[in-house]
């Protein structure tokens, strides 16, 4: 597995997410209270809301235009709803996120 | 023949090889011990009692000069080696050298000093060695003395309380926004500091150090956001760094730290390492657990014994007296670990459990820590704790008892228990208050005042009252604001002021929540209540507030974003209008719209666009319209007066000067005015929150009217002569509303509980409605800004924009 440095862990704010342009579109890089990244599509199953843009709370997301909560883990719709996001591994070493470059680069289908 | 090792550093770690390898082989080996400072051993954990005067000196030397001379070992403290000679195995110093068979570099490490401005000034120390200690010993001697500890991790609360208790006055500046966050979570770190500020060591979160101030020496400390802090003695504790030099300089291979094997050898097979100067897979390491484990294995390695280091879990205690914390493993939330939070407000103590599986893998305990080796030893023995999982919070003490129902222990309860600590109310007394006919919560409120005031025993109080009424006690249908907690939205504006809450991890912790962090529903409300209940006091969080409040910005629902620029009371000139047609030029805008409140909307914004479109639109004067906020959004006016054959007063006058004063308050909800300039009404004021119609003798003023889900006409508040108290009644109208609402309550439907004749009482009383407006002006001049102006720099600027683009990343 190739590991791709994105940018420092400091460039997200604690409990929030940045973007990752890619060729299959946007991967949101969400950084937790306690300092967890997780990297998911940036597209909400229900309505393709940008999920880089909701209330990051615990391990999980509110998408910013109906509220629905997606686990950041797993990427599935939490409570009632139903759906899922594609998720990509990430992880932080010495402070900076490396994201599996081979997975970003081919999307996730591949 | 004796073999030759030559050991760098006098440390713990090295102390404890040392007693190792002559446990085992007494007469093995022949050891040199170099130190560069000028005395052997002694128990650098222990500095803080001695910075503290709990303890000696004397007390903490671990190995004194008889040791060392029982053991036949040459000393030669006060001796720096400067170079390795692999070639020929021999360690220079700066008085001599060493031939060496075997090399143990055990350098520990040096303290971070930050790259400041005055760094150098005599009063600036760190917090390592037994020098800084008797500095600070020194600095504390002279009375009246301030201090500035930066750091407030581990080793710089312990020196801010040495100090404390040494009689200086003692800010800690940290840069994170809690104590400590590497081994605590928000909420420990919340009990901490009010511990730490009841002994009287002020605490600055979120501090970054700009420079350090002085001519001669050190006179204070400037944060960036211009704070300033005298200092008579400023200690930096904000980390170390591994010791190196030495053996970068021998090209030993070097990361972070020394690289080193499992067995604790370096690149070069004859010098091992040992200590806080060695990396190992990656980790470095500053407990001092795992450096006796490092210990133990370099000497069966130096043995010639097979043995490997294999790092543990290390588990963390503050050594400051009469504050008990304690945190061990992993507490980081993540998918497929549960929390077990434990909370007991009046007594100052948090509890959190980290479960993966069927296995504790963290925890925090904060004011009471007796179970925190138990807990401890679960987690470094992976043990299986899903037979006691319901009761494992409450320790040892509780295993292999019954499950616990909470019913069942409230019935159990003697009639003497206390229940309501705030007012002494035990459990016999609620029984009899049912006894003599009381059935709900507010039954027993009035009888006995139980739960009537912090209300944290609300809970306890209906568990007695449903095992003394069983079916016919009905709990009540409040609504809580959201799963975190049970309390309704009106008590927790209420316990946020009585209580004097002034973040979210105090109100989470006082306030029992039962998350860790909240959730997006309680966080912007909580958001709000303390930014409008403590505007000095609460930093704004923008994590907490939805999308358009922290991008500025209307989302749309494709993901881009509406620009609305504020046009004072509807008013507007050709250079401004130039200004926005250039905007939509320049950002290829697909959609320009005029707004129902007299605005114009330029729709379909990029986020990376929107700051640069509006560093454009400032430049032009033109600032954010808040079109997106929870807060005051817009003044519609006719022309009123002015040119108006039938105008009374300067309605667009009266409209800018409203405008001018309520812009930038956050509210509740979204606030909308209008001023008609004659009853004709032309500026619809009779369906806004706030709305005036001029009148000729005067302005009448009406509120809470909707056009939106509901369709509300205004109610009158109150007709006045003059334009000043048009103006007043206003203020105080909305700063009333900032401070009593729901949050995402409209004026109409807080009005609809509280009643207008309420608000009148309030507004048309002189003293009350004074310190309404006194709040208000205090709360603009702190909140009262133009964000597109703040986000303006380029840093702003980089943070809108993605973090990486991989689009020109070819797939394989």
């Amino acid at each position: 597995m190739t590991w791709l440095d994105i940018g420092a862990l400091d460039d997200i704010p604690r409990r929030g997410a940045r973007l990752v342009k890619t060729a299959h579109g946007c991967v949101a890089v969400f950084r937790t209270h306690d300092d967890r990244v997780f990297a998911l599509d940036d597209r909400c199953p229900h309505k393709g809301g940008p999920l880089s843009e909701g209330i990051v709370h615990g391990d999980a997301v509110t998408c910013p235009l109906h509220g629905m909560v997606i686990g950041l883990g797993d990427g599935l719709a939490r409570g009632a709803d139903q759906g899922a996001v594609n998720t990509y591994p990430a992880r932080i070493e010495a402070g900076r996120i490396l994201l599996d470059a081979a997975r970003l680069i081919r999307g996730h289908a591949a | 023949m004796k073999r030759k090792l030559v050991v760098i550093g006098a440390g713990m770690a090295s102390g404890r090889v040392l007693e190792h390898l002559l446990a085992q082989d007494p007469d093995g080996w022949d050891i040199t011990l170099f130190n560069a400072e000028p005395r052997g051993n002694y128990n650098r954990i222990m500095l803080s009692p001695v910075l503290s005067g709990e303890k000696s000196y004397a007390e903490i030397v671990t190995h004194d000069d008889d040791w060392y001379a029982r053991h036949n070992i040459t000393c030669r403290f006060g001796e720096s080696v400067v170079r390795i000679d692999r070639e020929n195995r021999i360690v220079q110093s700066s008085r001599g050298s060493a031939p060496y068979d075997k090399l143990l570099i055990a350098t520990g490490s040096a303290p971070f000093m930050l790259p400041v401005q005055g760094r150098d000034l005599p009063g600036v120390v760190s917090y390592r060695d037994l020098d800084d200690t008797q500095a600070m010993i020194d600095a504390a001697a002279r009375p009246g003395g301030k201090a500035v500890v930066i750091g407030g991790g581990l080793l710089g609360l312990e020196a801010a309380a040495g100090l404390k208790l040494r009689g200086m006055e003692v800010c800690v500046i940290h840069l994170m926004g809690h104590l400590m966050e590497r081994q605590l979570d928000p909420a420990a770190g919340y009990l901490l500091q009010k511990d730490l500020e009841a002994r009287g060591i002020k605490v600055h979160c979120k501090g970054s150090t700009a420079a350090i101030l002085g001519r001669e020496r050190v006179e204070g400390v400037l944060l960036e956001d211009n704070t300033g802090y005298e200092a008579d003695l400023v200690c930096m504790a904000i980390g170390i760094r591994p010791e190196t030099r030495i053996a970068s300089d021998a090209g030993l291979e070097v990361a972070r730290g020394i690289v080193v094997s499992d067995q604790m050898v370096t690149s070069d097979p004859d010098i091992l390492a040992v200590g806080e100067c060695v990396e190992h897979d990656g980790q470095l390491f500053g407990l001092v657990a795992p450096l006796y484990d490092q210990a133990k294995v370099v000497a069966a390695t130096l043995a010639g014994q097979a043995a490997a280091f294999q790092p543990v879990q290390t588990a963390t205690k503050l050594k400051v007296t009469g504050v008990d914390l304690f945190s061990a493993g992993d507490f980081a939330e993540a998918p497929g670990r549960e929390d077990i939070v434990f909370r007991d407000p009046a007594r100052g103590i948090y509890k959190r459990l980290v479960i993966e599986g069927d296995r504790l893998i963290g925890a925090v305990l904060y004011g009471d820590t007796a179970d925190g080796s138990w807990f401890f030893g679960l987690i470094k023995d992976g043990t299986d704790i899903s037979a006691m999982r319901d009761t494992l919070i409450f320790g040892p003490a509780y295993q292999g008892g019954t499950g616990a129902d909470p019913l069942a222990a409230v019935a159990a309860l003697p009639p003497e228990a206390e229940i309501c600590g705030c007012n002494g109310i035990c459990k016999g007394t609620i029984l009899k208050a049912i006894e003599g006919g009381a059935t709900s919560l507010g039954d027993i409120r009035a009888t006995t005042k139980a739960s009537a005031s912090c209300g944290t025993c609300t809970g306890l109080v209906e568990q007695v009252l449903a095992c003394a009424l069983g079916d016919a006690f009905e709990k009540p249908a409040a609504q809580p604001v959201c799963g975190c907690t049970d309390l309704t939205h009106e008590d927790l504006r209420r316990l946020i002021k009585a209580r004097a809450l002034k973040s979210m991890p105090a109100v989470m912790q006082e306030l029992g929540w039962k998350t860790s962090c909240g959730c997006a529903t309680c966080r912007p409300a909580l958001n709000f209540y303390l930014l409008a209940d403590w505007p000095l006091d609460y930093q704004d969080d923008a994590q907490s507030r939805f999308v358009n409040e922290r991008n500025h910005a209307n989302i749309q629902k494709d993901g881009t974003y509406s620009v609305v620029p504020r046009m004072w009371g509807g008013m507007t000139n050709p250079r401004e209008l130039r200004a926005i047609a250039d905007a939509a030029d320049k950002y290829a805008i697909p959609a320009v719209k005029v707004t129902g409140g007299q605005r114009i909307d330029l729709l379909g914004v990029r986020k990376e666009d929107l700051p640069h479109i509006w560093a454009d639109l400032n430049a032009a004067g033109l600032v954010s319209g808040h079109a997106y906020s929870k807060g005051l959004r817009t003044v519609k006016t006719c022309v009123g007066s002015d040119f108006c054959r039938f105008g009374t007063q300067d309605s667009t006058g009266l409209g800018i000067k409203l405008e001018k004063r309520l812009w930038g308050s956050w509210t509740p909800h979204k606030v909308k005015l209008a001023v008609s300039g004659c009853p004709r009404n032309c500026a619809e004021a009779s369906c806004k929150d706030i709305g005036i119609i001029c009148v000729d003798s005067g302005y009448e003023i009406g509120v809470g009217g909707a056009a939106g889900m509901d369709l509300k006409e205004t109610e009158r508040l109150a007709k006045t002569a003059t334009e000043q108290e048009a103006i007043d009644l206003t203020v105080a109208f909305v700063q009333l509303y900032r401070e009593h609402a729901k949050y995402l309550d409209r004026p109409y439907k807080w009005l609809a509980k509280v009643g207008l004749d309420w608000v009148r009482e309030q507004l048309l009383d002189p003293d009350i409605r004074a310190a309404l407006i006194a709040r208000f002006d205090l709360s603009q001049s702190i909140y009262q800004h133009d964000p597109w102006a703040a986000h303006a720099t380029p840093g702003a600027q980089a943070a809108f924009a993605p973090l990486a683009d991989l689009t020109r990343e070819a797939a394989e």
